[in-house]
Order: C-alpha cells, then structure tokens, then sequence
C-alpha cells in the first residue's frame, strides 16, 4: 500500500479523542483505547469510567505512589481527579445498561457493516472463554466505537459481512476508527466518515470487500 | 447486646459446609479477601462452588484454593488472565466447571439475590453464545435475556472499616463486588482494617448496613498479595 499515509497507534488515539465532546463520560475499555486519554487536551473536561467502580479516573501515579486499592479495569493503578466518585460494581453496570455513559471505545476481531461486534473469543476450540464487562459496555453506552486496524496480520479486513466470530452485541457499534480509514455502521451498512491520505474510497472498497457509502 | 466481632479468621468464618455456594470479592489487586480465602481453605470443606470476577492469580489466595481441589465450579467474567495458570490446567484437564457471565450481569444476579428479585430481563449478551439456552423476550423492540438471582450460602468480603453491628466502609476500588456480595449471602463475613465504636463511622458513610454482615473480623494492612498486577503499562 504505497503512499498511504497509515495512522499509527498514538495518531488513532489522536483521531479518536478528537471526536470526544467536552463534557462526555467515556469508557475507555483496556489495551489500546486507554491511550485516548492522552490526547484530550486541556480545553476538554471528560469524565472517565471505570468498569470496577471510578468516575472521574485519572492518569497514572507517579512511580513508587502506586495504590492497589485504586487500579482500573485493566488492574493496573491510576488516580482520582478532583469530583471523582467511588461506587460498587452494580452501580457501576447500572451506569452503562441504564444509559448513562455517552461513549465507549473497544477494541475488536471484527465488526459487521450493521455494527454487530465479535470482541471476546475467537472460539477456537481449547481457549478459555473470558467476557469481563465487553458485552455490558458495548450495548450499554448511548455510542460505542471501536478502535482497531482495519485488516488482520494476513491481509482480510476485520470490517466484515457478518461476523465469523461469537458476538458481543448485535448493531451496538456506531463508529469504527482504523489505521487506514474511520468508517459509521448504519443500518444500511458501512458509511465513510474519513481516510487516510492516499486512500480513495474505491481502493478502501477493494480492501474492505463490501459497498461503502 | 449485638456483638459479630471474632477474635480469628476461623472463628468468624464458622463451618462451611460441603457443596455450598461462596462469593468472594475483589477485583484485580482491589477489595480480595486473601485472609477469608486461606482460612477457607484452610477449614477444609469441598466440592464448593466460587463467584469471584476472576478465576485467581499465580499460586497464592484463590488459586491455592483452586489447586487444593475444593473447588468442583466457578462462576465468573473473566478466568483468563496471563497468570491464572491453575485455573487453566484445571479447566484443560476437565477437573472443575466454568459457568461464564458478563460481569454487569454477575454483579445484577448478586444485586438481585439480596433484594429478593425472582429473576430481571437484561440487554446485555442477547444474541451471543451467552445467551443461549435462556429465555428472551422483545422489551421495547430489545431483545433481553431472563437471569436469576445469584445466591451465596456463604460472602467473604474485604471491607475497610466496620463496627459491632456490622456496619461496613470500604476503600476507593476495593468496594467493587463487597456490597452486592454481602447482601446476597446467608452468612456474610468481612474483614476490616479498623474496628469502630458504635457510631464512629458516620451513619452518612456506612456503605454496607450492619443487617447485611453477620462476622466482622480485624486483619492488619499488608502489601497486596493479590494476582493481576503487572509493573509495565498494559500494550
């Protein structure tokens, strides 16, 4: 793929917290979606949430002031802003099935034009099945948009037809940022929102093997 | 006079039967009641069935009771973690049952027990292979899934602070599970760091009523033995 201009991790986490309103209540899920949080900028107040019982979660402590009383979803430490909440774990779904986050950001095997999403087991026999609260997030908050590279290691495109892998959540995905292009899951099927520099939107077709809007 | 303070971690913990249902709190390094884990195993009883998130970490607490072969099912969100090893092996070998549930629900089905619903229809799974088996039903145009209640014969919980009559606080993260788990379990023990006079938590901060907890038992603050906490960042 001469002359694209791919979005590396740090440029994807830019991509996304950039259409992260100030004032929102974010759930930042684990792994890669966690970098968003390094890219908000100081003019935004975003709240962030954790699965395990924190509102208004912050950045890392500094080395040596760790408290493992204090750690996020992804177990390991963090802090708490000023106005930040503590709450226990029914609450804490509560605030996801009830509707009352804005906006979580997963990562993901594959996800399906009409936005259903396969993120938890890849159902290959002898794996250990472990679902944590992905199933919860991803039809919990109002938007969830996921983070990923457009294409697996060999080539096929994770955007898909229909998912091949056991689902999360059926037409819960309303946007998905990728390395090569930023696309919206409608009813309808794919619409492109955005692609990286050198990318037409035939070339992404080919790629992505399905008609986008 | 009410008075559920023990002197030791087996006192407060009484018999456990064979086959009963323990919940256990914690969350990663959070909240995890490692003295009730080793006093448990430690008592001897079998064949139990454990809710916990998790599945256990490295060799110690929750893992040395899944390694002592007491446990025949676990019940939980997450058993996989990169060192849940016992677990894993036990799992492969066909030596203990997994009945797998989205935390959210976990924690519903606990929160549900202790308040007395018969059953809730939730979103979360519709359509997955969690789902399979359970009955749905259209709510509004969503599909939902019917879950019951989750039941403790049995909670151990790890609580901060906590007085004569039970009353519980606990400490930033390390709430997660504990009060859903206390209100859901016919005998519910915690552990605190610190015992208070009737009155000395502020009624404003109680976080778990006293009604909830039948044993409160004093351990001292020690550095986390508790699995799942790495130095570097997570990728």
């Amino acid at each position: 793929m001469n002359g694209i201009q791919r979005r590396g991790k740090e440029a994807l986490a830019r991509r996304v917290a950039q259409d992260i309103p100030d004032g929102a209540i974010v759930n930042l899920g684990i792994g890669q979606p966690t970098r968003v949080a390094d890219h908000f900028g100081a003019g935004r107040d975003v709240i962030l949430h954790s699965e395990n019982g924190l509102l208004g979660m912050g950045p890392a402590p500094a080395a040596g002031a760790e408290d493992f009383d204090l750690i996020n979803a992804g177990k390991q430490p963090v802090t708490l802003r000023p106005g930040g909440a503590y709450f226990h774990h029914a609450d804490s779904f509560a605030m996801m099935r009830g509707g009352h986050l804005d906006i979580c950001v997963l990562g993901a095997f594959q996800v399906s034009a009409t936005g259903d999403l396969a993120n938890w087991s890849t159902g290959e026999p002898g794996a250990i099945p472990a679902v944590g609260g992905a199933m919860d997030l991803a039809i919990g908050a109002r938007e969830t948009w996921v983070m990923m590279d457009l294409l697996t290691r060999d080539g096929r495109s994770k955007l898909v037809a229909q998912c091949s892998y056991p689902l999360t959540g059926i037409a819960c995905v309303r946007r998905v940022y990728t390395d090569l292009a930023t696309f919206e899951c409608t009813p309808q099927g794919l619409r492109l929102v955005d692609a990286a520099e050198g990318l037409d939107r035939e070339a992404l077709q080919r790629l992505v093997g399905l008609p986008i809007a | 006079m009410i008075d559920k303070t023990a002197a030791t971690l087996a006192d407060a913990l009484g018999p456990v039967r064979d086959g009963a249902t323990v919940l256990i709190g914690g969350f990663g390094t959070a909240g995890v009641p490692e003295e009730l884990i080793d006093a448990l195993r430690q008592q001897g009883a079998r064949e139990l069935t454990l809710v916990n998130n998790n599945a256990g970490n490295g060799d110690t607490g929750l893992a040395a009771l899944l390694a002592s072969g007491a446990v025949r099912k676990m019940v939980c969100s997450f058993p996989r973690t990169a060192d849940s090893w016992v677990f894993d092996d036990l799992y492969r070998r066909g030596r203990i049952e997994l009945e797998l549930v989205p935390q959210g629900t976990l924690a519903e089905r606990l929160r549900a027990a202790g308040a007395g619903i018969g059953a809730f229809f939730c979103p979360t799974g519709y359509g997955t292979p969690l789902a399979e088996g359970k009955e749905t039903r259209l709510i509004a145009g969503r599909g939902h899934v019917l879950e019951l209640p989750l039941h403790g014969d049995l909670a151990l919980v790890k609580a901060e602070r906590g007085d004569r009559w039970g009353n519980l606080t606990y400490r930033k993260a390390a709430r997660n599970f504990g009060p859903v788990m206390a209100a859901a379990a016919r005998h519910t023990v915690a552990t605190v760091h610190e015992l208070a006079e009737l009155g000395g938590i502020d009624p404003e901060h109680v976080v778990t009523p006293g009604l909830y907890v039948d044993r409160v038992v004093r351990i001292d603050r020690v550095a986390t033995r508790a699995g799942g906490f790495r130095q570097e960042r997570a990728a």
